[in-house]
């Protein structure tokens, strides 16, 4: 049994234009400190997961249309709210982009690492003060114990992810999502968090589900990935094999279209087109009208998710049309 | 420099912006200066790109629009094709700024969403004095042309668009003057990754077919070292350092440069880890009170004693490479 299970879920909004699927049909697994990157643009349904997966979601608009969440063997979808609330922090917690819009302004950065603590175990204020100083320390905020009265405009925007993580990690979660928890930093900074999200998961042991946009930052964290493309996953793969031998041409066009530092490119490959609104994807293969792989029979139907070597899956009905051509090329 | 280099297209000479800012309470209110940008020297040779690169408020940004006159220096001059535009009044810098446009992260932030994409690529032409006739019209679709929008665009709203498509029009708008020069701020930063290419391959056609000059202010290393001849570092309101694209990510010389090269995530997963060795500890300090001597000491690896009291100057050490950095003065006195 894995720690989290996800099968076949598919989330649902109610639009003006009818029900709209923002994911559908996305199946994996994530073990026991193992690192899972979820990697997709906007639209590709990768924040609508994990925040179906936490339970997060506004019922309505959003509906679980079909599938299922389990963590630990129990499942979470449909779970009632008293007991989600014990997971949530406990079992599983979770990061955004944006630490200002989830700290709460008025509370000292002390006071909401000790509330999170507080709702889930039995502990003496003597307790809690020390475990928020242990956690602060932990996630490298100098002089820990004086910052405890600190409020949330006091940090700069690094100290406040920081402080997020320790919130998050409060409880020892078995789970941590991350949702692009570095998008809003610089880039130094942004390597100073991922080198401590990579310290702490050796620390602690949990498993992560980092989501971001950066295959810089997947390259830098992941075991595994999951490619997301308008609501559907599209390829899977250990990270290594991943940009090593990528299958899927939506996957390939990521890695291709980005300027490296290592190399130079007179002109970088683009991926023509936009990124299809929910509601109006194309019928068959969503990224067909933007692949220049593409046949007739793309725009039939769905490909499904076929896995290709064991633990490497793609959903391309020419993916192994195209790996045989581009490994004797 | 050599005697035989053609005067430069743009020369910014002690460019200074300090902005006043109130702070303390209600009884003791003071105004304290934030030095956005604190005496910048660069020139940008006709044809080409200078990419100008920093985190957040290093003033890249404040510099780009002061460039413009958007935002009016506290100090130092600016110099186009010759003419010094700093003091200019706005008659005469009217004419002047024909050659010299923006191109903004979000081009439509502060533009009334009722207009369509003509009325959008139209009204600078109108505000130089174009009557909003045939001409005018035929202007419009000369620049969605150029652009790559089909002609049916010009009777929509930006919001029909997906963010390329947007930016797009915001180029358009930029380019209908007829300009030499363009200040592009963080034009592909909010786009997704898969549209991004598409923007930066545009604007390197347009430079080559229309002869343009860019400053290009971006965050993201990679895609300025990918469409720039040089590259200058800002850090806290200064210039760190300058060179040659391949000279600046081969062999970066400020240890900044370096930490911020170190620290770009690398795509390929075997290299995991590569840039720790080489990591910077700490925030960028506020720039209401930059640090004494030089601004980076705080953060610096390598800091020395003279770094905390004098603040280095931008000096040439290989050709064309410019370094503002202690550690470059060390080696001069060892060569000599």
């Amino acid at each position: 049994m894995s720690l989290l299970e996800v099968r076949g879920l598919t989330t649902a909004f109610r639009t003006e234009r009818g029900e709209i699927n923002a994911v559908e049909d996305i199946t994996f697994d994530i073990d026991e400190g193992e690192i899972l990157g979820i990697v997709g643009e906007s639209g590709s349904g990768k924040s609508v997961t994990a925040l179906t997966i936490m339970g997060l979601l506004p019922q309505p608009p959003a509906r679980v249309a079909a599938g299922s969440v389990r963590f630990r063997g129990e499942t979470l979808t449909g779970m009632s709210e008293p007991r989600l609330e014990r997971i949530r922090g406990s079992g599983i917690s979770m990061v955004f982009q944006e630490p200002m819009t989830s700290l709460n302004p008025v509370f000292t950065i002390g006071e909401q690492i000790m509330e999170t603590v507080r709702a889930h175990e039995k502990a003496t204020p003597r307790e809690l003060r020390d475990r928020a100083v242990e956690m602060l320390d932990k996630v490298g905020i100098p002089s820990a114990a004086k910052r405890l009265g600190d409020y949330p405009h006091q940090l700069s925007g690094g100290q406040r992810q920081r402080v997020m993580l320790a919130i998050a990690l409060a409880c020892r979660p078995k789970l941590l999502i991350a949702d692009e928890p570095t998008t809003a930093l610089d880039v130094t900074i942004q390597a100073q968090v991922l080198d401590l999200l990579m310290d702490l998961r050796d620390e602690f042991g949990m498993a992560v589900m980092i989501i971001t946009h950066n295959m810089g930052v997947i390259a830098e964290t992941a075991d595994r990935v999951l490619v997301m493309y308008a609501g559907r996953i599209v390829e899977q793969a250990p990270v290594v094999r991943l940009f090593e031998r990528p299958e899927h041409p939506y996957t390939r066009g990521l890695l291709e279209c980005v300027p490296t530092l290592e190399q130079d490119t007179e002109r970088l490959a683009a991926i023509p087109g936009s990124l299809p609104e929910p509601g109006r994807r194309p019928p068959g293969c969503r990224f067909a009208p933007r692949c220049r792989w593409r046949i007739d029979a793309c725009r039939t139907g769905l490909p499904p998710l076929v896995e290709q070597e064991p633990g490497h899956a793609s959903a391309c009905i020419r993916a192994a049309e195209i790996a045989a051509q581009i490994g004797a090329a | 420099m050599s005697g035989a280099q053609p005067a430069p297209l743009l020369k910014l000479e002690g460019l200074t912006k300090h902005f006043a800012v109130q702070s303390g309470g209600f009884f003791r209110r003071h105004v304290t200066a934030l030095r956005a940008v604190d005496g910048v020297d660069l020139e940008i040779q006709a044809g080409e790109t200078l990419g100008l690169v920093g985190e957040s408020g290093c003033g890249k940004s404040t510099l780009g629009r002061m460039i413009i006159r958007l935002i009016e220096p506290t100090a130092g001059s600016i110099v186009f094709d010759g003419v010094d535009i700093t003091r200019l009044d706005m008659q005469a810098l009217r004419e002047h700024r024909r050659g010299m446009q923006i191109v903004f992260q979000d081009p439509f932030g502060a533009l009334n969403p009722r207009m369509t994409v003509e009325d959008i690529i139209m009204e600078p032409l109108l505000i130089h004095g174009a009557r909003h006739d045939d001409a005018a019209r035929k202007r419009v679709d000369e620049m969605l042309g150029l652009v790559g929008l089909p002609l049916r665009a010009r009777s929509r709203f930006p919001h029909e668009f997906s963010g390329g498509q947007r930016q797009r029009v915001g180029i358009a708008r930029a380019l209908v003057l007829n300009p030499r020069f363009l200040v592009c701020d963080e034009p592909v930063s909010a786009l997704d990754v898969s549209v991004q290419a598409q923007i930066v391959n545009l604007l390197q056609d347009l430079q080559r077919d229309l002869g343009l000059t860019y400053l290009f202010i971006a965050h993201d290393l990679s895609v300025v070292k990918h469409i720039s001849d040089r590259v200058a570092v800002m850090y806290l309101g200064r210039v760190v350092e300058i060179a040659d694209k391949r000279a600046i990510y081969a062999a970066p010389r400020h240890p900044y440069t370096q930490a911020l090269i170190a620290a770009v995530p690398v795509l390929k997963p075997r290299e995991r880890g590569r840039g720790r060795r080489v990591r910077i500890t700490g925030d960028i300090p506020s720039a209401l009170n930059p640090p004494s001597g030089c601004r980076f000491h705080t953060r610096c690896p390598y800091v020395m004693p003279v770094c905390r009291t004098d603040e280095p100057k931008l000096a040439p050490t290989d050709a064309g490479h410019l370094v503002a950095c202690h550690l470059m003065d060390n080696q001069e006195s060892n060569k000599g």
